[in-house]
């Protein structure tokens, strides 16, 4: 399934965590320069699937690059869902260390590295925030904040780990256009595990549905995102509409019973 | 969208702004200090540390003037020739007795306020120090077995007892670091793992220790409540070549404890091998707490202050407290030793029991303000 313009491939991925399965056999590509939105109920294996992607998560199956390389730092950046901001590091520290895997032995950053990452300050139009601690910005700022230390570390591909979780539904999209307009500017390939369907369709060029860690559906929004599909998967009444050209998810008014309590998110 | 100005194509388009201007945007960061580090706390310091140093060459019953030191200590530079103002003897008192001393304090408090810092950062605890971590009664314990078994070959930084003392700290350590990783562990466990790993290398130590004969007991015992005796520059010859090396590795890795800050499964995606810096930092902070363990015996509080008082007066950031507290030790300790030698004179106080009636009010007061788990 391999082709050269695909920028990362992962093959039979499967990661067994205490005895039980969280992924089963995953194939999947994506391709250079697309958004790829990995969907699916809490527990289904998104943010597993990512830090397999990303070299955190201990997993059988390869993940490798175009050229058969297994990534590295270089090679993908991670926002991670829930960012650890340290007391009393400030915004250009913490970009700054996006830049520790392109430093050498003794770990001391150029002028170079301090241009990069002034250069995404500056893009990001977060300047006026350099010397404030990243632990004292609202939770919009910060997640740029942590975007742009990705950004620094200047890898191709982006993951992003249900980025906007935390945040309010303006924060939420304008964490989301930039991440795009950066993605049409730079070329970069994205692979974020999103929450809400609706800006799935909205954001992704192409939708991975798992559940139970396994693939469901693999394909543009519009295939992949079936009310059928997704009610059972959902394990609740989802219906799709179009509004405004653009893919809606709805929840359907619940017949009696037919909602569990969703499992909490163990991955 | 910009246009380059000035080139042969004026509809070039280029993708950076006009060179001008990012330059004076990136400097106007620079230098706003956004990145750099300041050079102010090190020159501050750089200038405390010479600043005890000559009140302590200068304090003691045989009063040296400070000019007949300063010249005396100029004149000792190749190529420059100054007239020394002291006598033959007050030379001698200097560069044998209070010269030694003052070096090897800076030394050893250098070291401590180093490896306090490192373990801070590695196992992102404020309250983590190589005393109460067990890394000091570890090294202590090899230390006397080795002075028990007479391996104090004098054989400077080959000599069996910093070897021993390392073995001993590293055992510490990697039990107390294996509590904290229990199942049941919570930030405060690796501290009170420490405090079981030194509660059981104390009684080690006892038991070691009762099996001497009385003489060589007095002396160890006399070397376990931290003095910074000197016979000579032969201790310095000891722990120097550990603070050289040690000291280089742990500044090497400061930048990791920074990365390190925002927990193992970032610092993984960005780059940085987490098992790897931690168990590199750990055994250079323990060897280098071992070694200073060795000719200072059990010095308290000393890595647990001094990066404290950094991370509160200068900066969160390892990059600064990591050698900030190099410095800074070596000036706290070489000033403790000051009164050390003087307050009870003609008579001396251990150093290890002022630093700890500095330090433990100090430590009594961080756990009642209730302090972050990340460092």
């Amino acid at each position: 399934m391999s082709n050269t313009s695909d920028a990362l491939v992962c093959q039979g991925v499967t990661v067994v965590y205490r005895k039980r399965v969280v992924l089963s056999h995953i194939d999947l590509a994506v391709g250079a320069g697309e958004w790829l939105g990995l969907i699916g109920p809490n527990g289904a294996g998104k943010s597993t699937l990512l830090h397999s992607m990303a070299g955190l998560a201990d997993h059988s199956g390869t993940i490798s690059l175009s050229n058969g390389r297994t990534p590295t730092a270089t090679d993908l950046a991670l926002v991670p869902q829930t960012p650890l901001l340290p007391l009393g590091m400030s915004v250009a520290e913490y970009v700054l260390l996006g830049r520790t895997a392109h430093l050498g032995w003794l770990a001391r950053e150029s002028r170079a590295d301090h241009r990069i990452a002034s250069g995404v300050l500056r893009r990001l139009d977060l300047e006026r925030f350099a010397q404030r601690a990243v632990a004292s910005l609202s939770g919009g700022e910060a997640q740029r904040v942590v975007v742009a230390r990705a950004l620094a570390q200047e890898s191709p591909l982006l993951l992003l780990d249900e980025p906007t979780s935390a945040l309010d539904v303006g924060h939420q999209a304008a964490v989301l256009e930039l991440v795009d307009d950066l993605r049409r500017s730079d070329g970069l390939t994205v692979v974020a595990a999103m929450h809400d369907l609706t800006t799935a369709a909205r954001f992704a060029d192409r939708l991975a549905l798992l559940h139970e860690g396994v693939l469901i559906a693999n394909g543009v929004p519009h295939e992949v995102l079936d009310a059928s599909v997704l009610s059972q998967v959902y394990d609740t009444p989802l219906s799709v509409r179009t509004i405004d050209d653009e893919l809606v998810v709805l929840a359907s008014p619940r017949a009696k019973g037919s909602l569990e309590p969703a499992a909490p998110e163990s991955t | 969208m910009t246009f380059a100005v000035g080139s042969s194509d004026p509809f070039a388009e280029v993708d950076a702004p006009a060179p001008s201007e990012v330059s004076a945007e990136d400097s106007a960061l620079l230098t706003g200090g956004a990145f750099r580090l300041s050079p102010i706390p090190v020159a501050l310091a750089v200038g405390t540390l010479i600043a005890v140093g000559l009140l302590s060459a200068t304090s003691g019953a045989a009063g040296l003037p400070v000019a007949g030191v300063l010249s005396s200590l100029l004149d000792h530079i190749p190529l420059v020739d100054l007239d020394s103002s002291l006598t033959v003897r007050q030379e001698s008192v200097l560069f044998q007795i209070r010269l030694p001393r003052l070096v090897l304090g800076m030394l050893v408090g250098g070291s401590l306020g180093m490896a306090g810092a490192s373990y801070q950062g590695i196992f992102r605890n404020p309250l983590a120090d190589p005393y109460f971590l067990g890394v000091s009664a570890g090294a202590g314990f090899g230390a006397v077995l080795a002075f028990g078994f007479g391996l104090d070959l004098g054989w400077g930084p080959f000599d069996a007892v910093p070897a021993a003392a390392f073995v001993g700290a590293l055992l510490a350590v990697t039990a107390a670091a294996m509590v904290a990783r229990g199942p049941g562990s919570s930030p405060s466990t690796l501290l009170l793992g420490g405090v079981a790993m030194a509660a059981l290398f104390s009684a080690a130590q006892t038991y070691a220790l009762q099996r001497l004969d009385e003489t060589r007991a007095r002396e160890v015992l006399s070397w376990l409540f931290g003095q910074l005796s000197t016979s000579g520059w032969s201790e310095i010859a000891l722990l120097g070549p550990y603070v050289a090396v040690c000291g280089g590795v742990l500044l090497a890795h400061r930048r990791h404890l920074d990365v390190l800050r925002v927990g193992d499964d970032e610092a993984r995606s960005l780059g940085l091998d987490p098992v790897r810096s931690r168990m590199i930092v750990i055994v250079a902070a323990s060897l280098l707490t071992a070694a200073a363990v060795s000719v200072s015996g059990l010095i308290a509080f000393v890595g647990l202050v001094v990066p404290h008082m950094v991370r509160l007066m200068v900066s969160h950031s390892y990059r600064v407290i990591v050698p900030i507290s190099a410095l800074a030790g070596g000036a706290f300790l070489a000033f403790v030793d000051i009164g050390a030698r003087t307050l009870v004179a003609p008579s001396e106080l251990p150093v290890g029991v002022i630093t700890a009636f500095v330090g433990a009010p100090f430590f009594a007061f961080l756990l009642w303000r209730g302090n972050g788990v990340e460092a």
